[in-house]
């Protein structure tokens, strides 16, 4: 920083602003003009028009008609829509923790030193790289009820055979434990995150008499807990958005999805269904925007609340 | 694996109360736990992909025996051949790659001035400019999905694989991320030097920074190619014609229509996991550079 700042020709300043600084601006606002345009072209003008769609009838073909609060209130007494919101919240709210939770514990059992860490480290990674329809036609046949070999070895420990993709009981209990299958990327990003933290902070903490539980509680978990912090949020966000894992189980020819008696419709399926099966456009708009706002609600109390429990150490960079 | 010996010397200083060697023990003991339950949770992450084999290789009947055979009893490999006759499979392939050819192209240019911009060069307003462009990675898709598909309706993209392509040329504000981070940690001295010598930006981008970002650019190429190939929304919404499917789309789709031939769509989806983990081995390092970036730093 300092041999910046001396190397620096002397600035020659007008209105406070150095001919440097404006030279740089120009350069700098160039440089980023793709991130700006492709803001405003594919992010901003598209949420102001969906906005605006939410209040309109709007089926592509016929221009769109204002129709105020209707879809909203549609919404609101529409049975599928809670079906599909609250099992998209028991996704963020249940399956979420349970993910990150076995993940922190499967990085803190591969961060123990133990040998072949390579292997298992690419165990756990490939399923998240492959192409989720791929994978999901197996998984499919895993859980068939009749053949499927899941039920076979379930029963040789005396376990009645489930209707894993059948019984609205147990689709979203299929669907979680295929979904842990496919996020084992985040066993990595931790197991990095658990190697850069300093060994003379714990050799330190034993020194003083720290017991292993002592150890993660204070030092481990608080150092890594930034990684944790932006694997809620990514995830949070993959969760509420969460669509192609279900469809790709459930969908069938005639485009219907959603699993027996909807019990995994979940919010994006609805939404994509009533926009591109139905062309009820203004009304998956108006739903877009309630998971928009919901989004909205649940990512900024995080951030509220990181401050008391997200740690970070003051860097130079 | 030494472990039987090592367990009957574990055994032999804990019965001789070694107290001295107490710790020792306890450690080992641990490993051992960490070993078993990894090992446990690696067979199951494995056990899919193998069930993804094996059903390939058999036959029809075989498929629906029970109880369910472990290993194909007569492997049929010719299922390999019909899967990509059943489903227009290479067809399907081109189309993946050329739509992921094109985005990782576009992605690269864009992504690599963008960071540089918010990275090496100092403008009043960067930051503040950088958290709005990082915070619309929390936008949902959904939100933008359907005045997008309208606008591309308009303009005669649907059917065709522009509205996949395209964006990629605007930048990625998840990439852009990862690479500014990196460009944030090549020293100043460097550009200073090359600005003496009268390089302009664009010159300090392309013959300073640029070789020293390849790395990075190889981990963001890579990381946008697994995307694309997994992508299933986009395709889905925008690839009406089934000519220009992609192999995520196509084979749902195939085997929506046609049924399940199981044994053929499991050789279908094993031919369509191979580019992806032929990758991941040649690559290892640079995944697992990406995942320490992205994740770490964050």
């Amino acid at each position: 920083m300092t041999t910046l700042i001396a190397k620096s020709p002397p600035a020659r300043r007008r209105w406070g602003v150095s001919r440097l600084q404006r030279r740089n601006l120009m350069i700098g606002l160039l440089f980023i003009s793709p991130a700006i345009i492709g803001m405003a072209l594919f992010t901003i003008v598209p949420m102001l028009q969906s906005l605006y769609y939410s209040f309109t009838d709007y089926n592509i073909l016929q221009p769109p008609y204002w129709v105020g609060l209707e879809n909203y209130e549609d919404l609101f007494d529409d049975r599928v829509f809670w079906i599909g919101l609250s099992n998209t919240l028991i996704m963020v709210f249940l399956a979420l923790p349970l993910h990150i939770v076995f993940n922190l514990v499967m990085a803190f059992l591969l961060n123990s030193k133990i040998r072949g860490l390579a292997i298992y480290r690419t165990i756990f990674y490939i399923p998240s790289i492959t192409p989720v329809v791929a994978s999901a036609i197996v998984w499919m046949w895993i859980f068939n009820g009749q053949y499927g070999v899941l039920n076979e070895i379930l029963g040789w420990f005396g376990i009645q055979p489930i209707g894993w993709l059948t019984d609205p009981d147990w689709v979203k209990p299929a669907l979680i434990f295929m979904g842990a299958w496919f996020g084992g990327n985040t066993i990595l990003i931790y197991l990095a995150g658990l190697q850069e933290v300093p060994a003379d902070l714990i050799e330190s903490a034993e020194l003083d008499g720290a017991n292993a539980w002592q150890k993660t509680w204070s030092i481990t978990l608080p150092m890594i807990s930034p990684v944790i912090f932006y694997t809620i949020i990514i995830n949070i966000i993959g969760y509420f958005q969460y669509f192609t894992e279900a469809w790709v189980m459930t969908a069938n020819r005639e485009g219907a999805a959603g699993g027996p008696a909807n019990s995994a419709m979940f919010y994006s399926m609805y939404l994509y269904q009533n926009a591109f099966q139905q062309l009820k456009m203004g009304y998956a708009s108006a739903m877009a925007w309630i998971l928009f706002v919901i989004v909205l609600i649940v990512t900024a109390l995080l951030f509220f609340t990181s401050r008391y429990w997200v740690y970070y150490r003051s860097e130079d960079n | 694996m030494a472990s039987t010996q090592t367990f009957s010397n574990n055994l032999r200083l804990f019965v001789a109360g070694d107290w001295q060697h107490n710790r020792l023990i306890q450690e080992r003991i641990k490993k051992g736990i960490a070993y078993i339950i990894c090992t446990l949770m690696a067979v199951i992450y494995v056990f899919p992909l193998y069930w993804l084999l094996t059903t390939a290789l058999k036959t029809d009947a075989e498929v629906f025996q029970l109880p369910p055979t472990f290993l194909p009893v007569d492997p049929q490999w010719q299922n390999f051949q019909a899967a990509t006759e059943y489903i227009p499979f290479w067809l399907y392939m081109g189309n993946t790659l050329i739509i992921a050819v094109l985005t990782i192209i576009g992605t690269l240019v864009s992504c690599t001035l963008i960071a540089y911009g918010f990275a090496r060069i100092k403008w009043p307003g960067r930051n503040v400019l950088f958290i709005v462009y990082l915070s619309t990675i929390m936008l949902p898709t959904q939100v933008t999905m359907i005045p997008l598909y309208i606008i591309y309706r308009q303009m005669g993209w649907i059917g065709t694989f522009m509205p996949l392509i395209v964006p990629s040329f605007f930048g990625n504000a998840l990439f852009v991320f990862l690479l500014r981070q990196f460009l944030m940690t090549i020293p100043a001295e460097l550009s200073e030097a090359a600005k003496i010598d009268g390089a302009s930006e664009v010159g300090i981008l392309r013959h300073v920074m640029l070789p020293l970002l390849r790395p990075a650019l190889a981990t963001v190429a890579l990381f946008t190619f697994v995307n694309v190939y997994r992508d299933f929304l986009g395709p889905l919404i925008y690839l009406s014609d089934q000519n220009q499917w992609t192999i995520s789309l196509g084979l749902k789709l195939f085997q929506n229509m046609y049924g399940a031939q199981w044994q053929l769509m499991m050789a279908a989806s094993t031919l369509a996991m191979v580019p992806i983990i032929v990758l991941f081995f040649f690559t290892q390092k640079t995944f697992v550079e990406g995942i320490s970036l992205t994740g770490i730093k964050g």
